[in-house]
């Protein structure tokens, strides 16, 4: 019943690729947990940009054929859906697994082991969503799936979008709730809130967000799933339903998704202007309510969506100000960003390249934001290009820039590594100015009338250059994720080994070896301040107190189960999505529940108490 | 090697549900996740809300509910919660027999407001052939019931299998957190009740 298992020392002895797939399939360990999360979001990060790239082809030339209409649908809406369930969210799970336990001077997250079950759910559901490619057809609704085009749209595209993101999106929330819980009660003796690192504040704040967000986006699959699989009749105006509750639905959760997708990465700016700047953070607590002030306004302006639905003059010109307002904490924080590097001692590097590159950047797409937020202008703007330049700016120039500084920042504490430079800073120039190249020339696009997610457009009406030039950038682009990709494996083999402390950093995820340790710190840290392994440096003693002394450490046990509950839901989604047509599938979801429930129940029946690891055997290990 | 958490009423905490850090972490993480559940029924309710007149022209509300059955499920479910709280006293007082007992109430009370539910479900359908697709008020009012209902069903479940898990080897601290969140998600399931009596019956009838 109880296990004590005693640990060898894995990394003494070289293990098969058996051994190392079924590690990753059965870990709870949320370091390697970040780690799959980087792999499987990188991956559909490539399936999204591959898909822009066959968008931007399509668009290269008036009246070109190289997607058929229907095609280009398929595509525009995977592209949309992948990037931001598939690729942004999990990438920023990454960092947030591989981080934030190290950063609270934790041993662990409070949940481990539904940590893992939330990565295999998002994974599963990915996969369904990509299984549509090769079953008849993908979703081709836009990634919004507004009804009633997603209620009618034939074929079973939509209903890969429905069961898909409903497995994803419940990995999502749980992996929510295991990081708030983690930053609540994990924190090293002495780590005060008002001491957190930015990063961890702001994953705290965007964990709040999940949490409120997801169920919205649960509840709206769950609608259009019932309409579209079951014949119920939300969005049926026949029968009395109203479409526009998808759009309020929807958007009450897109809204907050868009911060959910920012916030974090204004965290991980702060720490690594702090960091590269050799100064404390300026207006540290500014911050923290500007972040709490930005995810407060974020849940209040979903109609920002739906200026031109009919919502009437007083909700329009409410929403608007709501929206605008989010401008304010928005701009302190930049300022606060600047004020930081004021008179500090500025290395740069690739990690800080995106960094700066991010600021101009993303004040351009805050710019655009509030210009779309006037209600009078939005009418113009409203399903233009114009829009697709916006969020762009701020989804490209936000977060995936900051994903890029976030790897390259600590990609030596992942991996142990450090990433090439030169191929870093040839990634970061080619990517800038491709990304430039491809979004600054659509805002005058929209401008002059291109709208979005159409397949084509006329020649010689002034759209011909522009969308040439877009496509020009796009390949730019493309060539920098690429070079990317090589150096993540030209570092994996040949890349020179990291120190702990590669940058003279601040935080305490610093203070751990490169890469750390299964329980990250042999004994827990004592905070003093702000920015704890500083402290100790400025005062001479370079490394942190231990705050308690050398003894046992409770460690969770590996499991199977988090997979095997999400692969049984994937089976059970077939089912799902094929009893439309033959009933006989709901053998399918059956089947598949019985393994999700079966192994729910084993979880609840058999106690997993975990392990621990020995005092002597800590005193063996090397420090 | 000290996880024997197996307790004495000298050894019992005050509160055995916050006692060890995995227990801490039980609680603090199942009240964010009753949050996000909230939203999830503010979502429905807002639904029903909206959809709540648009009948198609097959039964409104006023012609549907019947106020016997439902105050008789709202009895049945508010005292299940004090029931609860019953077995969280004992548990506290570390009575492992009494706390079982009155879960076992619970259990009892939760299924019968589960059979008055199907049976006014298969009512409507029957006597009004008032069904899930027949309008998009049937739609919003299944849904939203029927969510609540499903909750209650695996609220059921779970409760049980705490129970029969646990049979024979008493509380401690390692089950004690789990039987306190049990009995948390089952008062929320009465506070949404409470809401869908208040928004769905009594506004039906009125309206
Ligand atoms: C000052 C800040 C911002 C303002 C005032 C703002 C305002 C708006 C408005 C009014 C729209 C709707 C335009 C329309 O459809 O007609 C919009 C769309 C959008 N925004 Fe923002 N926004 C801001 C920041 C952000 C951020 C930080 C993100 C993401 C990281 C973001 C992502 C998006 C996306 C994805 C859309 C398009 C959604 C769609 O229709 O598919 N925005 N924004
Ligand atoms: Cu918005």
């Amino acid at each position: 019943m109880r296990e004590v298992k005693v640990v060898s020392n894995a990394a003494t002895h070289k293990r098969g690729f058996g051994a190392v797939l079924w590690d990753y399939l059965t870990t709870v360990d949320h370091k390697k947990v970040a780690h799959l999360y980087l792999f499987g979001g990188g991956f559909f990060f490539l399936v999204g940009g591959l898909e822009a790239m066959l968008i931007r082809i399509q668009l290269v030339k008036p009246n070109s054929e190289f997607l058929s209409n229907g095609l280009y649908n398929e595509v525009l809406t995977m592209h949309g859906t992948t990037m931001i369930f598939l690729a942004a969210m999990p990438l920023i799970f990454a960092l947030m697994n591989a981080i934030i336990p190290l950063q609270i001077g934790a041993r662990d997250v409070a949940f481990p082991f539904i940590n893992s079950l939330g990565f295999w759910l998002f994974l599963f559901g990915g996969l369904i969503l990509n299984c549509s490619w090769f079953l008849g057809g993908a979703p081709d609704a836009g990634w919004t799936s507004y009804a009633p085009l997603s209620t009618t749209s034939p074929g079973h595209g939509v209903d890969f979008y429905v069961i898909g993101l409903q497995i994803a999106g419940a990995g999502t929330l749980i992996g929510g709730i295991n990081f708030l819980v983690t930053i609540v009660n994990m924190r090293a003796p002495g780590m005060t809130y008002m001491r957190m690192p930015l990063f961890t504040w702001a994953s705290f704040i965007t964990s709040i967000l999940i949490l409120f967000a997801f169920p919205a986006l649960t509840v709206g699959l769950f609608l259009l799933m019932f309409d579209r699989m079951f014949d119920s009749a939300f969005f049926d105006v026949s029968l009395g339903g109203n479409a526009v509750i998808w759009e309020h639905i929807f958007w009450i959760f897109g809204h907050p998704e868009v911060y959910i997708l920012i916030l974090p990465l204004f965290g991980l700016f702060s720490d690594l202007f702090s960091t590269f700047s050799k100064k404390r953070l300026f207006g540290y607590t500014a911050m923290v309510f500007a972040t709490m002030l930005i995810a407060f306004l974020g849940f209040m302006v979903w109609a920002h969506h739906m200026f031109t639905v009919g919502l009437g003059p007083v909700a329009n010109s409410i929403f608007a100000i709501a929206t605008m307002a989010i401008a304010v904490p928005t701009g302190i924080k930049i300022f606060n960003w600047l004020a930081t590097m004021w008179g500090g001692q500025i290395t740069i590097n690739s990690a800080m390249l995106w960094a700066l590159g991010f600021i101009p950047t993303f004040t351009l797409g805050g710019m655009t934001g509030v210009m779309v937020a006037s209600v009078v202008a939005d009418y113009q703007y409203h399903d233009s290009y114009f829009v697709v330049a916006h969020f762009h700016y701020v989804i490209v120039g936000g977060t995936i820039f900051g994903i890029f500084a976030g790897l390259h920042y600590w990609w030596p504490k992942m991996f142990g590594k450090i990433l090439h430079e030169g191929m870093g800073k040839l990634t970061f120039w080619t990517f800038l100015i491709g990304f430039h190249l491809t979004f600054f020339i659509q805002h005058f696009l929209g401008l002059m009338g291109m709208p979005r997610r159409y397949s084509t457009f006329a020649p010689n009406q002034g759209l011909d250059l522009g969308n040439l030039i877009s496509t020009i950038g796009a390949f730019f682009m493309a060539f920098g994720v690429i070079v990317f990709v090589i150096n993540v494996f030209y570092t994996a083999a040949k890349g020179e080994k990291a120190p702990d402390d590669p940058w003279d950093g601040r935080t305490l995820e610093w203070a751990t070896a490169s890469p750390p340790a299964h329980y990250n710190f042999k004994q827990v840290p004592l905070v003093r301040g702000l920015d704890p392994l500083w402290i100790e440096k400025t005062e001479g003693k370079g490394k942190m107190t231990p705050s308690e002394p050398l003894g046992e450490i409770h460690m969770p046990n590996p499991s199977i189960l988090p997979f095997m509950m999400s692969f049984g839901l994937f089976v059970a989604g077939f089912g799902f999505i094929y009893q439309v047509d033959n009933k006989a599938w709901l053998a399918v979801v059956v089947i598949g529940m019985g393994i999700t429930f079966g192994s729910m129940l084993i979880r609840s029946l058999k106690d997993d108490l975990g392990y621990h690891i020995t005092k002597e055997e800590l005193e063996r290990e090397a420090d | 090697m000290s996880h024997d958490h197996s307790l004495n009423p000298e050894t019992m905490p005050n509160e055995p549900e916050k006692a060890t850090l995995e227990g801490k972490n039980k609680f603090i993480g199942f009240w964010f996740f009753l949050g996000g559940e909230t939203v999830l029924f503010a979502c429905l309710f807002g639904t029903y809300l909206a959809l709540r007149n648009s009948t198609a022209g097959g039964p409104a509300a006023n012609e549907l509910f019947g106020l016997g059955l439902v105050f008789i499920m709202t009895i049945l479910l508010l005292t299940s919660s004090l029931t609860s709280v019953y077995a969280i006293y004992h548990m506290k007082n570390n009575d492992f027999g009494k706390m079982r007992l009155w879960f076992i109430i619970t259990i009892l009370l939760g299924f019968a407001f589960l059979g008055c539910e199907i049976y006014e479900f298969t009512h409507y359908i029957h006597e009004y052939g008032f069904t899930f697709t027949s309008s998009a008020f049937g739609s919003a009012f299944y849904t939203l019931v029927g969510f609540h209902g499903g909750h209650v069903l695996f609220g059921l479940c779970w409760m049980i299998a705490l129970i029969i898990r646990n049979g024979k080897r008493g509380l401690n601290l390692y089950n004690a957190p789990k039987f306190y969140v049990v009995s948390l998600y089952w008062h929320f399931i009465d506070v949404v009740w409470v809401f869908i009596f208040t928004v769905v019956y009594l506004m039906g009838k009125v309206v």
